[in-house]
């Protein structure tokens, strides 16, 4: 049978994503946040989530949404601080009350520890984060001199990621920084949705794919 | 004279960059560094989200929303440039490929350690971004800040006091009235700025200073901040 990873809507696309799931959300500073495939998950409320995003707090992203609707039990981040400094965030105001838990990574490990559960690694040693709170625990270990930190992988059960151009075969390829987390996001997680501005109907020149579709579950076109 | 501003800062470090080399700028006063690079200098700004060759901020009717850098600044690229995603990016930070990394800093201490993350806003949730993973692994890390806090305590201390960023990691710092080295000894001044006995820095600094045979007068031009 032909593949076709294309879905008619973004409800379609992120169907079956569960309670307690680990959600991987790609973005980084304005580009390549999957904004739509994130409010149909709103729309379809999934509750006790796990979400894997860099910042919990971006102003351009919708992540604070899932946030605040309640859905989230923990965030995986590197930055969870939010921008208006008279006010508290979503995030913020729940952190604050201890109604949700934080786990804060250098954004190297953040992408490592991703990076590494899609390559089959489940742990890894890095000489970030040695001699801070952030390593406070963790085990260390001296090789040639230099201490490095363990640090385990974190794989997820979905990924919403956002990227240009798709084909069929769920074929992507990126506008500049948009790539950001989104093939480490791809490469490890079960379900992988990827919200794409157009759709190609003849096959991305191989050449031109910047992350094959063997790692692309599911296509929603969304438009610019 | 007055204290240099922070374009005079980023002066003064943009005159160390060298010819050929890849740097790493830090959010707030480091970025601006680039604009003092010299013009026909070969240096490859490298942004944590994944750009290599970072160029000028884009022009009103040339921002795009996808070509941001790791402030979220929206900007150009530099003939040659490149554009990786963020494991690539951070194996070119971790696996030693960034020369220098220019970051601002609340603390540092004589031993090189830092403090740039956390300065303990009560209430705010935390954020370290990519600071750690530069400071930890970058080829040389320099740390561009004001000498003394608002309220006039030294930033330059024995130990530091606010949670570290990495340990051992400062090779430099470039203050508002002094340039000084982290050497295995503690802090050597390089340059103060004239008006500044060497007994003032000192008593405005939390660690002892030794000062450098050729320790000299920091001159920068006059530039101007823009208006707020």
């Amino acid at each position: 049978m032909a593949i076709e990873k294309r879905r008619a809507t973004a409800a379609e696309a992120v169907a079956g994503i569960g309670d307690g799931a680990t959600v991987m959300l790609s973005g980084f500073a304005g580009a390549g946040f999957a904004n739509q495939l994130v409010a149909a998950l709103l729309d379809l409320g999934p509750r006790n989530l796990t979400l894997v995003v860099n910042s919990a707090t971006h102003r351009l992203s919708n992540t604070h949404e899932l946030i605040a609707a309640g859905m989230v039990r923990k965030v995986i981040c590197s930055a969870a601080r939010g921008h208006d400094k008279a006010a508290l965030s979503a995030f913020e105001v729940l952190y604050k009350e201890g109604k949700i838990e934080l786990e804060v990574l250098p954004q190297g490990t953040f992408v490592e520890s991703i990076r590494a559960a899609g390559a089959g690694i489940p742990a890894y040693f890095t000489p970030t984060g040695f001699g801070t709170d952030l390593a406070a625990g963790k085990e260390v270990r001296n090789f040639d001199g230099r201490d490095y930190v363990l640090e385990q992988s974190i794989p997820g059960d979905a990924a919403l990621i956002r990227a240009d151009l798709a084909d069929r075969w769920g074929n992507l390829t990126f506008r500049h920084a948009q790539m950001n987390f989104g093939p480490a996001m791809a490469t490890a997680s079960k379900l992988v949705v990827a919200e794409v501005r157009a759709f190609s109907d003849t096959p991305i020149p191989p050449e031109q794919v910047m992350l094959s579709g063997v790692f692309v579950d599911r296509i929603f076109v969304a438009g610019a | 004279m007055k204290p240099l501003n922070r374009l005079q800062m980023a002066w003064r470090v943009g005159q160390d960059i060298e010819d050929g080399t890849v740097v790493n700028l830090g959010l707030g006063m480091p970025v601006g560094v680039s604009d003092y690079v010299p013009h026909d200098y070969d240096v490859v700004v490298q942004s944590e989200n994944g750009i290599i060759g970072v160029g000028p901020l884009a022009s009103a009717n040339a921002a795009d929303s996808d070509l941001v850098d790791a402030g979220s600044r929206k900007v150009t690229l530099r003939a040659g440039a490149t554009i990786i995603d963020s494991a690539a990016s951070f194996a070119m930070i971790r696996g030693g490929h960034i020369d220098v990394t220019i970051l601002g800093a609340f603390e540092v201490a004589s031993n090189g350690d830092l403090a740039n993350w956390d300065n303990r806003i009560p209430d705010k949730g935390p954020l370290v971004g990519g600071a750690m993973d530069l400071a930890a692994s970058a080829r040389a890390v320099w740390v561009m800040m004001e000498h003394n806090t608002r309220k006039g305590g030294p930033r330059l201390l024995e130990a530091c006091t606010l949670p570290l960023t990495a340990v051992r990691c400062v090779k430099r710092v470039y203050t508002d009235i002094a340039v000084l080295s982290v050497m295995p000894q503690g802090f050597l001044v390089h340059e103060i700025l004239p008006g500044i006995s060497r007994e003032e820095l000192q008593r405005r600094t939390g660690a002892t200073l030794a000062f450098a045979p050729d320790c000299k007068d920091l001159i920068t031009p006059d530039i101007e901040l823009p208006e707020a």
